[in-house]
C-alpha cells in the first residue's frame, strides 16, 4: 500500500448505487405496535426450538443417559433388589424419570451461560422487550426436552415390561409434575450459568451439585435399610419428594400432600432464585 | 433532520463508569448532531465500547448526565430503547440460527406478526445482498455477511439513531468498504450513527465530527480536517530508480524538510514525517529535479498511533486494559 505512485486513500463512492438502497427500507415501513410480555416469551420459545432444530446434537445426553440407566439398572438391580427386574422397574421407572428430568435441567444453565457470552443479549437488552422474556422463553423451550426425555424413560420402560397402573392419564400427570418440578429448580442453574465464567464450570458444578442429591435418595433403593442419618437428609431431599409423589401417581393412587410436598421445593426455589436470576442478568457485564 | 438542529441526538456530561478500581469512562462529553455520524476513535480500552453501552441502556452509568433524543438515559431507558438500536462489537445475531430465522426472531419481538415479518427480513436481506444465504446457519457465513447481517438485525424498525461498535474490525478491505457503503446509506436515510472505531481512515471516511478517546476520557474532538492538523504530521515513502543516489536524496530531503530522513531497510527506499503537505509536494516535484528520479511514492494519513501520540505522549498500543476485551467467544 506504501510504495504504490497514488494516494492509498480508498477511492470514494463513484455513485450511490454502491450501497444498498435504503431509503425505501427506512422509510416505508410502518411501525407495528410492540407486542406484551407473553408474545415476547412465545417468540424466545420459537427460538429455543429453532435451535434444537438446528443444534439437535444437544438432546444427545437427553436421550442416551434415560436409556443407559433405566436398562442398566434394571438388569443389574432387578433381581437382587426386588426378586426380578420386572418388579424392580416398577419401583425404578418414577426414579429415573425424576432423575433424568433433574439431570436435564442442568443443560438449561450450560445453555444459558453459552448463549449469553455471546453478542446477541446485548440486542435483546437494548430492545423494547420484556426484560425476563429471553430467559423466560429459554426456559419453556426447555419443556420440550423435559418432555422429550420423559417420553424416553416411559417408552424404554415399556419395552422392558412396564405397564403404569394409572394408564396414560397417569402418565400424563407425571411428566406435567416433572415439568413443573424442572422449571422450579431451573431457576437454580440459570443463576449458575449467569455466576459461573464458563460452561465447564457450570456442567462441573452442577453435577457436584447433583450426584449426591439423586444418589442419596429413594430412586435406586428404598431407604429403610439404610442408616438413620441417611435417612433423615432423604426426608428433606426433594428429588425424593418428587419421587414419591411420582410412584403414588403412575400407581394409580395419587396422593394430593404428596404431590403438594414434591412442589414445595420448586415453588420455594423460585421464589428465592427466580429474583437471583434476573438481578444478575440486568447486571451482566 | 426531522428535528430541530439545536436538539443533540447524544448529549452527554460527565458519564462516567467504573469496574472495581478501573475508571473505563472517566468524565465523558459529548454532542452528536442528528442525521450524522459521529465517531468515537480510540484504541482497545479506551472506554469506547464502555460508553456505547450506557448509552444504549445496557449499562448503568455511575455518574453524569446524558440525554439521549431528547430522552433521560435513566428514567426513560424503556422509551429510549424503542428508538435506538445496537450493532455490538461482537457479533450481535444468533450463529445457530439462520439469517433469515435470526430477522423474523427480530421482527417478532418488535410486533411484526406472521407475513409481515418475513416480508421485511426478506426486504432486508435483499437490500444487504443476503438473500441467496437467507436459509443458511449464521456459523457458516463469512464475516462480512455476518457484519451485514448484524446491521440489517438492527433495521427491522428503523432506529433514530444506531450504535456501531467497532464494525469493521476483522474484516478484509473489500467487506469493510461495503460496510462504510451501508453507513453512508444509513445516513442519507437521515439515522444518526455513532461509530467507534480504532481506524483513524475509518472515522476520516465516515465521520462528520470525531472524539479522540484514551483511557476513558475526551483528549480531542472535532472534525478530522481539524484533528489532523493538531497532529500536523504525514508520513511521505519514496522509492528511487537507483539505490547508488540514495545518500545523496536522503541529504537533499532532509534539508528541504528540515526533518530527519529515515533509510529503509529496501535499498532504494527513503521516508519522512512532515507537517506542510505543501512542502511535502514540492520537495516531491523538486527531488527528480535534482537528478534523483523516483520510482514510486505515497503519502500516508498520520496514523492512529501518530494521532496518539501527539496528542498524548504514549502509544495507542493496547494494554492490558479489561473493559473492551470482558468477552472472549
Amino acid at each position: 500500500m506504501t510504495q504504490t505512485a497514488n494516494t492509498p486513500k480508498t477511492a470514494p463512492t463513484p455513485s450511490a448505487q454502491n450501497g444498498p438502497d435504503l431509503n425505501t427500507l427506512m422509510h416505508a415501513v410502518e411501525r407495528p405496535a410492540l407486542p406484551g410480555a407473553p408474545a415476547n416469551v412465545i417468540a424466545f420459545g420459537w427460538r429455543a426450538l429453532l435451535k434444537i432444530k438446528h443444534v439437535p446434537e444437544q438432546l444427545f445426553d437427553v436421550l442416551v443417559t434415560p436409556i443407559m440407566f433405566t436398562v442398566m439398572f434394571t438388569f443389574l438391580f432387578g433381581g437382587a433388589l426386588a426378586g426380578s427386574p420386572q418388579e424392580y422397574l416398577v419401583f425404578l421407572l418414577p426414579g429415573i424419570l425424576a432423575q433424568t428430568v433433574v439431570f436435564t435441567v442442568v443443560y438449561t444453565g450450560v445453555t444459558l451461560n453459552t448463549d449469553i457470552s455471546k453478542g446477541i443479549y446485548d440486542r435483546f437488552k437494548s430492545m423494547p422487550v420484556w426484560h425476563p422474556s429471553p430467559l423466560v422463553g429459554a426456559m419453556v423451550g426447555d419443556v420440550i426436552r423435559y418432555t422429550g426425555s420423559s417420553v424416553i424413560v416411559f417408552f424404554i420402560g415399556f419395552l422392558l415390561g412396564y405397564r403404569p397402573e394409572a394408564g396414560l392419564g397417569g402418565v400424563i400427570l407425571a411428566i406435567v409434575l416433572l415439568n413443573a418440578f424442572a422449571f422450579g429448580i431451573g431457576w437454580v442453574f440459570t443463576t449458575l450459568g449467569l455466576l459461573m465464567r464458563t460452561p465447564g464450570a457450570v456442567m462441573t458444578l452442577s453435577w457436584l451439585v447433583l450426584m449426591p442429591v439423586t444418589f442419596a435418595s429413594n430412586i435406586f433403593v428404598d431407604p429403610a435399610t439404610m442408616p438413620d442419618l441417611l435417612q433423615t437428609i432423604i426426608a428433606f431431599n426433594p428429588i425424593a419428594h418428587l419421587v414419591t409423589a411420582l410412584r403414588s401417581i403412575l400407581a394409580g393412587a395419587a396422593d394430593p400432600g404428596g404431590i403438594a410436598l414434591a412442589m414445595v421445593a420448586p415453588i420455594v426455589l423460585t421464589a428465592i432464585f427466580g429474583p437471583v436470576t434476573m438481578r444478575l442478568y440486568r447486571r451482566q457485564r | 433532520m426531522n428535528t430541530q438542529p439545536s436538539d443533540w441526538a447524544i448529549d452527554v456530561h460527565g458519564l462516567s463508569k467504573r469496574f472495581g478500581p478501573t475508571r473505563a469512562v472517566n468524565g465523558i462529553d459529548l454532542a452528536v448532531r442528528p442525521g450524522r455520524v459521529y465517531g468515537l476513535l480510540g484504541p482497545n480500552g479506551a472506554g469506547k465500547t464502555t460508553t456505547v453501552r450506557m448509552l444504549a441502556t445496557l449499562l448503568q452509568p455511575d455518574a453524569g448526565d446524558a440525554r439521549v433524543l431528547g430522552l433521560d438515559l435513566h428514567r426513560d431507558a424503556h422509551r429510549i430503547r424503542q428508538r435506538i438500536s445496537l450493532t455490538g462489537q461482537f457479533a450481535s445475531v444468533d450463529e445457530d440460527l439462520t439469517g433469515l430465522e435470526n430477522l423474523r426472531l427480530l421482527a417478532m419481538l418488535l410486533g411484526f406478526r406472521g407475513k409481515a415479518g418475513r416480508k421485511r427480513a426478506g426486504d432486508l436481506l435483499d437490500a444487504f445482498d443476503l438473500a441467496q444465504a437467507a436459509d443458511k446457519q449464521v456459523k457458516h457465513y463469512s464475516g462480512g455477511m455476518r457484519r451485514r447481517l448484524d446491521i440489517a438485525s438492527s433495521l427491522i424498525v428503523p432506529p433514530e439513531l444506531l450504535f456501531l461498535d467497532e464494525p469493521t474490525t476483522g474484516l478484509d478491505p473489500r467487506s469493510r468498504n461495503q460496510v462504510w457503503d451501508i453507513v453512508r446509506a444509513l445516513t442519507d436515510a437521515g439515522t444518526t450513527v455513532l461509530l467507534t472505531t480504532q481506524y483513524l481512515e475509518e472515522a476520516d471516511q465516515l465521520a462528520e465530527r470525531i472524539a479522540v478517546i484514551d483511557h476513558g476520557r475526551v483528549i480531542a474532538e472535532g472534525t478530522s480536517s481539524e484533528l489532523k492538523r493538531m497532529v500536523g504530521s504525514g508520513t511521505l515513502r519514496l522509492r528511487l530508480q537507483r539505490p547508488e543516489d540514495r545518500p545523496r536524496a536522503q541529504t537533499w530531503l532532509t534539508q528541504a524538510l528540515e526533518a530527519s530522513v529515515t533509510l529503509e531497510a529496501e535499498p532504494t527506499s527513503l521516508s519522512v514525517q512532515f507537517s506542510d503537505t505543501h512542502k511535502a509536494t514540492e520537495a516531491l516535484a523538486g527531488l527528480s529535479q535534482a537528478g534523483f528520479p523516483l520510482a514510486s511514492f505515497s503519502m500516508d494519513q498520520p496514523s492512529l498511533d501518530e494521532v496518539f501520540l501527539a496528542l498524548t505522549g504514549h502509544h495507542s498500543d493496547p494494554e492490558p486494559h479489561r473493559d473492551e476485551v470482558e468477552t472472549t467467544p
